[in-house]
């Protein structure tokens, strides 16, 4: 896929970019996912990494490279916070959802009211000067380079978590989900576990944020930590398929280019809204006919057809 | 100055009386079925188009209408509950999540398809006007939509203690297999359920159309703090709604006075947090079993 980068157009280019981007965002929640561990604030890692890493660079002048690790190191460091919390107090399953939903809100509003970052006028990188830039050194380019670059993270995040699954943790976080107590029973570290998985899951979505911050240009806590793109980032998913590796990347590709497609013909026809209708009509039509996402069930009917 | 305060008080007060409502309907789904209704703010919105809709057509105050708002989407809920919802049930929480997170799509995608993103105030004669009572100020819609709404919500809490239908209710949210076991049709229940939930949600729309102009945005903001205040209050807990209502509405009112309009929704989400970490099923929650 990477190679076959420069020979598309950059109009698809872009919208691979956009596909990439939601699908690694979509593997990081996943990750969180496997231990039973809903993420309905996805937002907030994104947005806080998002935001560390742009001010970092624009503001403290640091390299992006740095900028971005401080900003994984920080989205890491909330989602310990919060795992910690949460494991401390024993809130599970709906409450957990909502006690994340709670600190990306109160983040969000923090930041729509916090003027060193712009509140809610935004924060804004520099334009760059495409001939004098090298990319590799600012981490900001044309479409060609943040392709390549979003390909990039979600192949690594792809081995990344599958060599993590396939470790002594990935039992544990699969154990703590079919059944805490019992993993409990059985010796597994459950706060321990839950909050490592949520720390890389946050630190990775941390890294996510500050590449998209530098792609963007520019960022808004509304649209970069609310609760719409906390939801955007778990469609694709969901969809593809919750718990399989797969799953996030073929859900990607599934609902990015429904939501760009759907909002282009919305335009067209001059239907203000149609884009959010096709979107939740085909969602709720995949989520009733494909209970398990698409990719298990595209696994199942070639494992079917070979048999 | 104390005028100030017990004027933004009783404001707040009010606009909590109606915010019960919305989150009476969302605790009652949520206590009796288990379901997370993430499309409850939409509800909501649907209430106040259709209370906008019959004030522009009949000039009628929203306060009357919130009846019809409600029966209308009492059909409704009753309606997707039979049809959707009811097969939700055994399926994983982030399935139902996204279950309604598609509904909340395609009825804000409706909303905006037929109406347009502009917003439409209700502007009638009463918009200005204030009851005085001593040297208390009360806004003359906010007091009707709050008596309305507590009429209602007394209504509503009669039925569940004293009607059989409400009684059969409340033993599928109790116990639900010894309400199966006693010949309870479950599936039945939950619809009704489901429509009295979205039934609360848009009657207290209607209500609410003629204080918040109606447009489709709206929507999410009404499902969070219908969020919080059912967590607050004990999910299923009807008292914890209405308290944790007027208490949600109340903080906010203060939030604004004293430290910022634009942070008056972050007391609410501290509440939240404080509440989902020391006390997870709410001030009046019970223990789950």
């Amino acid at each position: 896929m990477a190679a076959a980068g420069p020979l598309l157009d950059s109009f698809w280019q872009s919208l691979l970019t956009l596909v990439f981007f939601y699908a690694f965002m979509g593997l990081t929640w996943n990750l969180m996912m496997s231990a039973g561990l809903l993420s309905l604030g996805h937002g907030l890692f994104l947005g806080l990494g998002a935001y560390a890493t742009a001010v970092f660079t624009a503001t403290g002048g640091l390299s992006p490279w740095i900028s971005i690790l401080i900003g994984a190191a920080i989205s890491a460091a909330a989602g310990s916070a919060i795992a910690w919390i949460g494991g401390r107090f024993s809130v599970r399953g709906v409450q957990f959802a909502l006690l994340t939903i709670a600190f990306a809100e109160l983040a969000r509003v923090l930041f729509d009211n916090w003027d060193f970052v712009g509140s809610t006028g935004g924060f804004f990188l520099k334009a760059i000067n495409p001939d004098t830039n090298r990319p590799l050194l600012t981490l900001r380019g044309g479409t060609l380079f943040f392709y390549l670059a979003f390909v990039l993270i979600t192949a690594a995040a792809y081995f990344l978590i599958r060599a993590l699954m396939a470790s002594r943790w990935g039992y544990r976080w699969r154990g703590i989900h079919e059944d805490e107590d019992a993993a409990r029973a059985l010796g597994v570290p459950a706060l321990r576990s839950k909050v490592l998985v949520v720390a890389i899951s946050a630190g990775l979505a941390g890294v996510g944020g500050g590449l998209f911050g530098f792609l963007q240009g520019s960022l808004f806590p509304d649209s970069i930590m609310g609760l719409r793109i906390s939801i955007e980032v778990l469609i694709a998913p969901i969809i593809g398929g919750v718990g399989s590796l797969f799953g996030p990347i073929v859900g990607a590709f599934f609902v990015v280019p429904l939501m760009e497609g759907s909002n282009v013909l919305g335009q067209r026809m001059g239907f203000y809204g149609l884009n959010t209708l096709i979107y939740g009509a085909v969602i709720l039509g995949v989520i009733a006919f494909l209970p398990d996402g698409i990719w298990p069930r595209i696994v199942r009917f070639v494992a079917a057809r070979r048999s | 100055m104390t005028a100030l305060y017990l004027n933004v008080i009783s404001g707040g007060i009010l606009i909590g009386v109606v915010y019960a409502l919305i989150a009476l309907g969302l605790t009652i789904i949520f206590g009796v079925m288990r379901v997370v209704n993430f499309a409850h703010g939409e509800m909501v919105v649907i209430g106040m188009y259709i209370g906008y809709g019959l004030w522009s057509a009949f000039k009628l105050p929203p306060w009357m209408l919130a009846p019809v708002a409600a029966a209308l989407l009492f059909a409704l809920g009753y309606a997707l509950q039979l049809g959707i919802v009811n097969a939700f049930i055994d399926r994983p929480q982030h399935a139902q999540f996204v279950l309604f997170i598609s509904f909340a799509l395609m009825i804000t995608g409706l909303h905006l398809a037929l109406f347009g993103p502009d917003s439409w105030p209700i502007q009638t004669v009463e918009s200005m006007q204030s009851y005085t009572i001593g040297p208390v100020r009360l806004d003359v819609l906010r007091s009707q939509a709050a008596l309305m709404a507590l009429l209602l919500i007394i209504v509503l809490m009669l039925f569940l203690k004293f009607s059989t239908l409400g009684r059969s209710i409340r033993a599928a949210a109790d116990n639900l297999i010894g309400a199966q076991v006693i010949g309870i049709r479950v599936r039945k229940v939950y619809a009704v359920t489901a429509g009295i939930g979205m039934a609360c949600a848009g009657a207290a729309g209607a209500l609410i159309a003629p204080i918040f102009d109606t447009q489709p945005f709206l929507a999410t903001d009404f499902t969070l703090i219908a969020f919080i205040i059912v967590i607050v209050g004990g999910l299923g807990s009807l008292t914890g709604a209405l308290l944790g209502g007027v208490l949600i509405g109340l903080s906010e009112a203060l939030a604004a006075l004293m430290i910022s309009p634009a942070l008056k929704t972050t007391f609410s989400y501290a509440l939240l947090v404080l509440v989902l970490l020391l006390r997870p099923n709410g001030l009046f929650g019970e223990p789950e079993r």
